[in-house]
């Protein structure tokens, strides 16, 4: 048994034997109960050490070969795979009490699949091609039949397909940098197409208007899965090329060209949000800063750049799949997300616009939620390189607040012999107020998060180290 | 000698196919331009990838056309009404074409200086392909030429890289994308469809 048989090519396999299922429960069931097992081994076996049980021992092998490639998980993956299937599993069992887990569950599972395999493929650079397969199969997750594919999604295809080959070539000239170091030329123009290829594939600004057309236009809980997921992993794929190469850790202006991106992602969030009526384009916005502040974090090329990227893994996907489980419940209660249709939801949905405020809330920063701790570290950083800089970014989550105050405002705003009467079923009330608790403990107490980041770091030692 | 010749007929091939999908409206002539365009990129690869492994990106093409082909003939005739908000003149297309043909000729030089010992018509064929699959997503939002636009652009990419990477398992990803594009091309033309005229 190797690693990546476990990780890779069993959810593929289990996504696509979910296809065939039909119950929207068993689905959910079986799948949640797969990736749950799947974030617990990963937790609990070792990959690439020798266990003893008994007299016989044991070892989960971390090398499986393909085609003369080899896709490689290494011992520090294993938490990093806990923490991904973990939270994939709570994004499953949550889907079975939208209706969303049919749509949801078996494509997730082969995306997921997917992008462990692009995390471990060597030569790394071949995971630009498993983003893009993955990209691909969120097609159909998307898209409804009968229903014309929308603009975000069309533009989030043609984004993720044009990067890959920008992505592939700057690889190659990177290799041919290391036979033949000092080659102005080729250092630019490798840095070039890096840079290209991943401001297509991360979104940057002004490369992002698909994702809030996106959160628009499909369920905001499959949106929120993708959007969760797809930067984080494409993130991790950028910071291999910051450990790989020296001279790109090295280079003031990749770095400084990254930490402006990053802010400018925020601060155009922010001044969106203000003025945006739209709660799914909202949820749009703050992904879009999200990935802002992990580029912030890339740019920063230390241990604690490498450890507020970790850091924000966890809150990252308790906020979104809070605030996208709340608004798919709204959405289900109104006719459309837009603010003037939401209208009262503060009386019909109360938890789930309860949740979606905390989300808010803790995307745009505030303290004692959960996106807090990381956002801090980031911004102390931020302090010691430009206060114009910092100022920028609270000037963007100030603009993120403004969103929630205006959402708040929305929600309350009901006649005023409207009653108070709650339509979240139990298990919907149960998994909002869950999540909403989750959002306060992971900022009141973050270090209960530590354990699990602490030897991530060591993926990308020299980055990191 | 002749090999020279041939790379030069097969890079006039790809710029002609790739010009015509620019301006063809007609959806038979597209796949039929794009099917002889993959024949082209295979002739193009067959020089740097064994016979075999280059035959994949032939069979993968010809696999791509034909499931958006199947697609489309199962769908009522007429052209899509997102089309109509972008430029629809031919003489423009032309036009944006030759601006392409421009540029691909100015910076192909600039392209075999990064990667040494490249043949010079397969830097221009692959550029050719790559900027006329751009400009094609560049004016059009109608699925099936979006998905052509994709394609087009990706198969310019991979005669140039073919060059420079031998694979099997890259051959083999390279295909699931081509599959994959053409498979969510087939989808979005398949679900923009009301359920009456798509049964």
């Amino acid at each position: 048994m190797s690693a990546p048989f476990l990780w890779i090519i069993f959810p593929i396999g289990m996504g696509a034997l979910l296809l065939l299922v039909g119950r929207e429960r068993a689905v959910s069931v079986l799948g949640g109960l797969t990736t749950g097992a799947l974030s617990l081994l990963a937790l609990l076996i070792p990959i690439d050490t020798a266990l003893l049980l008994g007299t016989a021992s044991f070892k989960l092998q971390g090398t499986l070969s393909v085609l003369g490639r080899s896709f490689t998980l290494l011992p520090a993956h294993g938490l990093l795979l806990a923490i991904l299937f973990g939270l994939a599993a709570l994004w499953f069992f949550g889907a079975e009490s939208l209706g969303l887990s049919r749509r949801l569950i078996p494509l997730s599972m082969m995306i997921l699949g997917l992008l462990v395999a692009s995390i471990a493929v060597q030569p790394f650079i071949f995971a630009a091609l498993l983003i893009e397969i993955a990209s691909l199969l969120a097609v159909p997750m998307l898209l409804t039949p009968n229903n014309k594919p929308g603009r975000g999604l069309v533009r989030f295809v043609i984004y993720q397909t044009l990067a890959m080959p920008f992505i592939l070539f700057a690889g190659w000239l990177l290799t041919s940098i290391e036979t033949s170091p000092g080659d102005v030329a080729l250092t630019n123009a490798a840095t070039s197409m890096l840079g290209i290829g991943f401001a297509l594939l991360l979104a940057f600004f002004p490369l992002n208007v698909w994702i809030p057309m996106l959160f628009d236009e499909a369920p905001p809980y499959l949106a929120g899965f993708l959007m969760w997921l797809l930067p984080l992993v494409t993130t991790l794929f950028a910071m291999g090329f910051l450990d790989k190469y020296s001279f790109l850790r090295g280079s003031e202006q990749l770095l400084t060209a990254l930490r402006f991106s990053g802010i400018l992602m925020i601060l155009a969030s922010g001044l969106w949000s203000t003025f945006e009526r739209h709660l799914g384009r909202l949820m749009g916005y703050a992904v879009i800063a999200e990935t802002g502040f992990l580029l912030i974090g890339l740019s920063l090329a230390n241990a604690d750049g490498v450890q507020a990227v970790f850091m924000q893994m966890i809150p990252r996907g308790v906020v979104f799949a809070v605030w996208a489980y709340a608004l798919t419940i709204i959405a289900a209660h109104a006719d459309s997300l837009r603010f003037y249709d939401i209208q009262g939801a503060l009386r019909v949905v109360p938890l789930a616009s309860m949740a979606v405020i905390a989300a808010g809330l803790s995307a745009a920063g505030l303290p004692l939620l959960a996106d807090f701790p990381a956002r801090l570290i980031l911004l102390q950083e931020l302090a010691t390189k430009s206060p114009t800089l910092l100022a920028a970014v609270m000037l963007g989550l100030l603009g993120m607040l403004v969103g929630v105050v205006r959402t708040v405002s929305a929600m309350a705003a009901a006649p005023a012999e409207a009653a108070w009467e709650a339509h979240e079923e139990t298990t919907q009330r149960i998994w909002l107020g869950a999540g909403i608790l989750a959002l306060f403990v992971l900022g009141v107490l973050p270090q209960i998060i530590n354990p699990l980041l602490k030897n991530l770091p060591a993926l990308f030692s020299r980055l990191g180290g | 000698m002749s090999s020279t010749f041939i790379t030069w007929f097969v890079v006039a091939l790809v710029l002609v196919t790739s010009v015509g999908l620019l301006i063809s409206r007609d959806w038979r002539w597209n796949l039929g331009l794009m099917a002889a365009q993959y024949f082209g990129v295979f002739i193009l690869i067959s020089q740097t990838w064994p016979f075999g492994l280059a035959s994949v990106k032939l069979v993968t093409g010809w696999m791509a056309c034909a499931a958006l082909g199947v697609t489309r003939l199962g769908l009522p005739e007429g052209e899509s009404p997102l089309e109509s908000a972008w430029p629809q003149g031919r003489a423009f297309r032309l036009f944006a074409a030759s601006i392409v043909i421009a540029l691909v000729l100015a910076s192909a030089p600039n392209m075999e200086a990064l990667v040494p010992g490249i043949n010079a018509g397969v830097v221009r064929a692959g550029l050719f392909l790559a900027g006329m699959g751009l400009l094609h997503l560049g004016i059009t939002a109608e699925p099936l030429r979006v998905a052509l636009g994709l394609l087009t652009f990706l198969a310019g990419f991979e005669v140039l890289y073919a060059s420079i990477e031998t694979s099997v398992l890259l051959a083999g990803l390279f295909a699931i994308v081509n599959l994959g594009l053409a498979l969510v091309g087939s989808y979005w033309m398949s679900a923009a469809q009301p359920a009456e005229s798509a049964q």
